[in-house]
């Protein structure tokens, strides 16, 4: 993106240079020079074009690591009054409904555990379905799905997979209110056969990490971090059943916008003010996917925890926190002074409430909430606290990983799978994947620089960092 | 019904995030055609895939920019259903009837894993005659 294109409000938020005659876009992109610089200009072609939706308060956000998705940008957060008419948007929740990260802290260290890690990177191999084609053993019949459409990863911890202390530190407390099953396809409840408890496949991974250093030794005492300790982020999100209903509802919405005389800069920004029968239709849908999602990965901390049992008898795994990044929520935001309800897109952006916010967990509260910004298999990932200011300037949302710095196609150009892997290895970094051609893709350098996308989160005052984890096993799907 | 004659051609275009496929042929089924061809080969080598299942879609559309999206989800979505990968398609139109079907095989442990292709997009979606045929595109999903 050229910089001459972007006015400065300070050196880490900036808003696009208006047209001459044409009235300012309530645009703002969070980010440094190098980062704004390297973005494509589709991200701010993007954005702009989120503004102009009915019912936007404020501005359309972009996070540090944005990159160019369907519609609304990858990174991207705008915020909708119904009262006003506003919207909701397929596109603004992206195709994988309420894809996250779960993040499991352990009671092991690296020191202890090093001599172990060949072993527990074959164990979780084994017993985590990963990748294109792979199953769970999970098999649902029609209610039982419903069920988990409705209950989440209450669920899940009901029937076996997890503890019950899991879900005080999973987002709406393990299950997402207003979820209507009835709104789903059969076509999505058909494709999620066999998809409970799966990773899935592109970006989705699960790693063993390990605390490298601290950044914020008062939050990372409250979320229970140490240096030296093994720590689990578990990165998948509603798999085939939210990926139907994004298809599903974007033809619906489409149709829907154009009976309303909405105009679309976009066809992927289909929508429908959130008081109509298909944005109500579609509100009830993305909710379930998110459950399913909750769900999925609620059944994937139980499977890690019996692979590490395998290995570490000794293993104690507790859930710190998972947070989803392809959501709208309905969120009470203050704006000039008032409380308003709103909805809030945030399309590969986490939610980042700051310190004393009644949704966060209680041994959390007075630090803010935890936000986990995922890296690349080869560098490491961030965990940070929401701010109180990420809420006046942001929604309380902030960055939610590297974001690409190059396309697929090109990183299949540049890095063999296999070489990659062996790479890594040498690095101490053990890599399982049933796919050469995606580890290629995945490669660390097609990523942005993650130490830069945390410093500028940050600086922009989005979250503040807590610590840095370093990967030492890579389940990628 | 168009299948995979010699005449059909597969490539990519660039996207951040995930990946631009296009399919060229004669007719603008065959097109289509390409443009499965080219999704389903981000998932497997398609040469390595046994015809050995088969699945048949129908669907009606009028404009063949939203016809590519559905033949492409409709073909995703009954593979994941049914736990299969394909590799061999055939299309047919009928006013604005389309009818196709595909031939594959069940993933098994020797088949080289690509990548997962969730679901094709409205995003840089383009059908249009070309010179000597027709060109379709659009973004995938994985």
């Amino acid at each position: 993106m050229k910089l001459d294109v972007l006015e400065a409000l300070s050196p880490y938020c900036w808003s696009p240079v208006p047209t001459p005659g044409e009235p300012a876009p309530a645009v703002r992109l969070f980010g440094d020079e190098s980062l704004l610089a390297a973005m494509d200009d589709k991200v701010l072609e993007q954005i702009t074009n989120v503004s102009r939706l009915p019912g936007l308060v404020g501005c359309a956000l972009t996070m540090p690591d944005a990159h160019w998705g369907y519609g609304f940008p990858i990174g991207g957060v705008a915020a909708f009054d119904p009262e006003a008419g506003g919207i909701i948007s397929a596109g603004g929740v992206g195709f994988d409904i309420s894809c996250g990260i779960r993040c499991l802290r352990t009671n092991l260290t690296l020191e202890g555990t090093a001599p172990h890690l060949e072993a527990l990177a074959n164990q979780l191999f084994r017993d985590v379905p990963a990748g294109v084609g792979e199953e769970g053993e999970i098999r649902l019949s029609p209610s039982q799905l419903d069920e988990v459409m409705l209950e989440g990863a209450r669920w899940a911890v009901a029937h076996g997979y997890g503890q019950k202390g899991d879900l005080e530190f999973v987002e709406e407390r393990g299950t997402m209110a207003g979820a209507r099953p009835r709104n789903v396809s059969d076509r999505a409840k058909k494709r999620q056969r066999g998809e409970m408890g799966t990773l899935g496949s592109g970006n989705h991974y699960l790693e063993v990490q390990v605390v490298d250093r601290i950044l914020d030794p008062a939050a990372a005492g409250a979320f229970g971090l140490h240096e030296g300790q093994i720590i689990v982020s578990i990165h998948c999100g509603s798999r085939g059943l939210g990926h139907q209903i994004g298809t599903d509802y974007l033809i619906t919405l489409a149709k829907a916008a154009a009976k309303l005389g909405l105009r679309l800069p976009d066809r992927e920004l289909a929508c429908a003010p959130i008081e109509s029968p298909e944005g109500e239709q579609y509100l009830g849908a993305m909710n379930a996917a998110i459950n399913i999602a909750l769900a999925n990965r609620q059944i994937l901390t139980q499977l890690t925890r019996e692979a590490f049992a395998r290995v570490l008898s000794e293993a104690r795994l507790e859930t710190l926190f998972d947070v989803s990044h392809n959501t709208c929520k309905r969120e009470q935001h203050e704006v000039d002074g008032q409380a308003r309800l709103l909805y809030v897109h945030r399309k590969g952006a986490t939610r980042a409430f700051g310190p004393g916010h009644p949704e966060i967990p209680e041994p959390y509260r007075v630090v803010g909430q935890p936000v986990i910004i995922g890296g690349s298999m080869g560098t490491g990932s961030y965990v940070l606290a929401g701010t109180a200011a990420s809420e006046r300037i942001a929604f309380s949302s902030a960055s939610h990983g590297a974001g690409r710095a190059m396309s697929r196609n090109a990183a299949l150009k540049h890095w063999n799978g296999r070489e990659l892997i062996d790479s890594l290895r040498a690095r101490g970094i053990l890599i399982r994947t049933r796919s050469m051609r995606g580890a290629a893709e995945e490669a660390p350098g097609a990523y942005k620089d993650v130490d830069l996308v945390a410093e500028v989160t940050e600086k922009a005052g989005l979250a503040r960092r807590v610590a840095f984890l370093r990967p030492k096993v890579c389940v990628k799907g | 019904m168009s299948g995979n004659p010699r005449s059909l051609q597969t490539d990519y275009f660039e996207h951040d995030a995930d990946v631009g496929v296009i399919g060229r042929g004669a007719s603008l089924e065959e097109a289509l055609v390409a443009a499965a061809q080219a999704t389903f080969a981000i998932m497997a080598d398609l040469e390595a895939v046994r015809p050995l299942e088969r699945v048949y879609v129908m669907f009606d559309e009028n404009d063949p920019e939203f016809a590519l999206v559905r033949w492409l989800n409709e073909l995703l979505a009954e593979a994941r259903a049914q736990g299969i990968v394909l590799s061999r398609f055939r299309l047919s139109r009928r006013d604005g009837r389309w009818r196709g079907e595909a031939e594959g095989e069940p993933w098994r442990s020797d088949l080289a894993r690509g990548t997962e292709v969730k679901g094709a997009t409205l995003t840089m979606l383009s059908v249009k005659a070309i010179p000597g045929g027709w060109e379709a595109r659009c973004v995938v999903d994985v």
